[in-house]
């Protein structure tokens, strides 16, 4: 598994190359062309903030106020990870030529589907910022340091989980149709359009399992809230967590890679 | 030194059982079979017991029939799978021209689309730089390499799929039927590549069914015959070896379709029946069997070199064609006539006894008559036979309309239908060798 990692290194430029293939290719002979990084997150943010400003208005505590920057600072990683998952799901599968025919490291691809959610979640920042600094929300720096540190977390969690989903999904093809459905209970169970607090105590409790938890409560103490980070022994074991997940995601990967060509 | 050595290997697929087809991960986790589900069911060995080896630098031909075990192979070589038992070892870099332009992506540019193919194929991205104007150049595509590729032709596509694959330098080729990418110019530039392989000393290993450039370019040729290795060696041996064998296996396949009986009438011989509606047209190619039945044709063989029953014949071979007589009733106006039909029903040659001269043929009880053609100088193809008894005015007793199908073989591809007995001779400045006739 080690060599193997360490194989995947010579290959970092294909890995690059083919994360700024993705890029390209997603919005070839589109209008707004790379401008659809911005304006769906974009987009996005406003049905939510249309919900719940206008359809339901005072259904959030006012700590929560502005509202609709509090939904971003979860939404915007939530929409890099479920999408990377759901795309990592079908992307051996959808590869199927190429893992017939070419003699590459399949977790490759994988790897690319991610790599290329977290570059338009890069896109998604610059939009956060904007809002930070329309709504002036006070900057601490030392919160914010943070923030690549949770960047890299749910990097590791997101890689682990799509080598574990794209590997079993050459199998058993039910995974993909699952997993929608999952990542919605999943979207739910992550205080992203609630906050933590407000969850009734014997609930609570369940969504501290949830890894994405921590992840949303950090991104929203690092950005969001002028506190200081207190969520930081929670994320540091989400990310050794994750470490896990992505060894054992690793391990299902290799152990399944040579029936992958007979399968896809 | 060996480039590629196999070593008993043996390549195992499963088939989609019934239980795997709705096998889901809901019942596999519940059932707790998650690693059971993941073990083959129901398989079978597309290769069994293989071993061989290619030493650097020789050109290696592999043959066989489809579903033979040639890809599968191929694929063992490459990396691309692995085998269920024993070994296969490859020394330097290997490419594979399994298939070509696996990976490009149509929304983005050709320009694009080499870099990335070149380094899924291991190069770095430096080395693709270093190569790309001659890869542009050898694909033909200067003007259109900033295009996107889902504008490409289909032989754009290929030309510059082989033309990445080939520009990676390996020191191991696979090459698995891809010559055919591209017009006439293209495959002689391929060839000339493959030539340029071959002096630097690289080992080529072609996976065909063009035998023809087995034979010119191989040093060496194996055959696959249903996942085992059938011979192994000299390639004009090997490919003799595997032409004869193609050779039986569509005797059996004509023989067999010949074993259906010819329609028969619903009463065979009863003369007092009237005779059934002459044919309509004589060069009309319908199969069939018409006839009064006085005397009838019972049986009919087609015997080759060996005096045996066959229905593959090498082209210039003899060719004897017997019928089985039999009269009801003693006849005397009898005429025997035979044609050769080729497949687009061309009437090749016909002949009967009457055209020949013949007067009073007459028949009592039962008897055999020979056509024999001493040289069957007809060109490669299938070709149907035509054998009758009939009266001299014309009306049929047996007529058998290309009711019997033989094979004729030839390594030559000339055109026409008759290949006449001929050489060739040159003299004064002309030089020109390899004529294999």
């Amino acid at each position: 598994m080690l060599t193997n990692l360490r194989h995947l290194l010579r290959y970092r430029a294909l890995i690059y190359s083919l994360v700024a293939r993705e890029l390209k290719a997603r919005y070839r002979g589109s209008v707004l062309g790379f401008f659809w990084s911005f304006v769906n997150p974009l987009l996005l943010l406003l049905v939510y903030t249309f919900v719940f400003t206008v359809v339901l208005p005072g259904v959030h505590p006012p700590e929560l106020e502005p509202f609709a920057l509090f939904l971003f600072c979860g939404i915007l990683p939530w929409s890099w990870f479920s999408s990377s998952l759901l795309e990592a799901s079908n992307v051996l599968i959808a590869g199927g030529n190429l893992i017939r025919k070419v003699l590459f490291p399949a977790e490759v691809l994988p790897i690319v589907t991610v790599l290329a959610g977290l570059v338009h979640f890069c896109f998604g920042l610059p939009i956060l910022a904007a809002f930070l600094v329309y709504y002036g929300v006070p900057i601490v720096p030392s919160d914010l340091a943070w923030f690549p540190i949770v960047v890299l977390v749910q990097l590791v969690l997101t890689l682990g989980l799509a080598l574990l989903l794209s590997a079993l999904a050459v199998h058993f093809r039910d995974v993909r149709d699952l997993l929608s459905n999952l990542l919605t209970l999943w979207f739910f169970a992550t205080p992203i359009i609630y906050a933590l607090s407000q969850a009734p105590s014997s609930v609570r409790g369940f969504l501290n399992l949830n890894p994405f938890t921590h992840l949303a409560v950090s991104y929203q103490e690092v950005l969001f809230r002028a506190g200081p980070f207190t969520e930081w022994p929670r994320l540091l074991a989400v990310g050794a967590g994750s470490l896990g997940v992505f060894a054992l995601g690793y391990l299902v990967f290799d152990r399944l890679r040579d029936t992958f060509a007979e399968e896809v | 030194m060996n480039a590629i050595e196999v070593r008993g290997v043996r390549k195992t697929y499963r088939r989609y059982g019934r239980r795997k087809q709705f096998g889901t991960l809901k019942s596999a986790l519940l059932g707790g079979r998650l690693l059971r589900d993941l073990r083959p069911d129901e398989t079978f060995d597309a290769l069994r017991g293989v071993s061989f080896e290619v030493p650097a630098g020789q050109t290696f031909g592999i043959v066989g029939r489809n579903g033979s075990g040639k890809s599968t192979m191929l694929k063992l070589i490459a990396g691309i799978a692995r085998p269920t038992e024993g070994t296969v070892m490859v020394r330097g870099r290997v490419s594979a021209l399994i298939e070509l332009g696996a990976g490009f992506h149509p929304e983005i540019s050709g320009r694009e689309n080499v870099y990335i193919n070149g380094m899924m194929l291991g190069l770095t991205k430096r080395e693709v730089a270093a190569r790309f104007d001659e890869i542009v150049g050898f694909a033909e595509l200067e003007e259109f390499i900033d295009a996107p590729v889902k504008t490409y032709s289909s032989g754009m596509y290929m030309r510059l799929g082989f033309a990445v694959a080939i520009h990676v330098d390996p020191d191991v080729l696979l090459v698995d039927e891809v010559l055919a990418v591209g017009d006439e110019a293209f495959t002689h530039k391929c060839l000339d590549k493959f030539a340029e392989f071959r002096r630097r000393g690289r080992t080529v290993l072609l996976v065909t069914h063009s035998l023809d450039l087995v034979t010119r370019f191989c040093d060496e040729a194996l055959w696959l015959d249903a996942g085992v290795v059938r011979t192994h060696g000299d390639p004009r041996r090997v490919i003799d070896a595997y032409l004869q064998d193609v050779a039986k296996a569509e005797n059996v396949a004509l023989e067999h379709a010949a074993a259906a009986p010819p329609p028969e009438p619903v009463a065979p011989a009863e003369p007092s029946e009237p005779s059934e509606p002459p044919p309509p047209d004589m060069f009309k190619a319908d199969e069939g069997r018409w006839g009064s039945r006085e005397v009838e044709i019972v049986g009919v063989d087609l015997v080759g070199r060996d005096g045996r029953p066959t229905h593959v014949f090498p082209s210039g071979d003899p060719l004897e064609i017997r019928l089985h007589v039999r009269a009801h009733q003693p006849v005397t106006d009898l005429v025997f006539g035979v044609g050769i039909f080729n497949a687009e029903g061309v009437c090749c040659y016909g002949t009967n006894t009457q055209i020949e001269g013949a007067t009073a043929g007459s028949l009592t009880g039962t008897g055999e008559v020979r056509f024999a053609i001493d040289r069957l100088d007809l060109v490669d193809g299938t070709y149907k036979l035509d054998v009758a008894a009939h009266r001299e005015n014309g009306a049929a007793y047996d007529y058998h309309r290309l009711l019997y199908t033989i094979r004729v073989t030839s390594r030559l591809r000339d055109a026409g239908i008759f290949r006449p007995l001929h050489r060739w001779t040159f003299s004064g400045g002309v030089r020109i060798s390899g004529l294999q006739s």
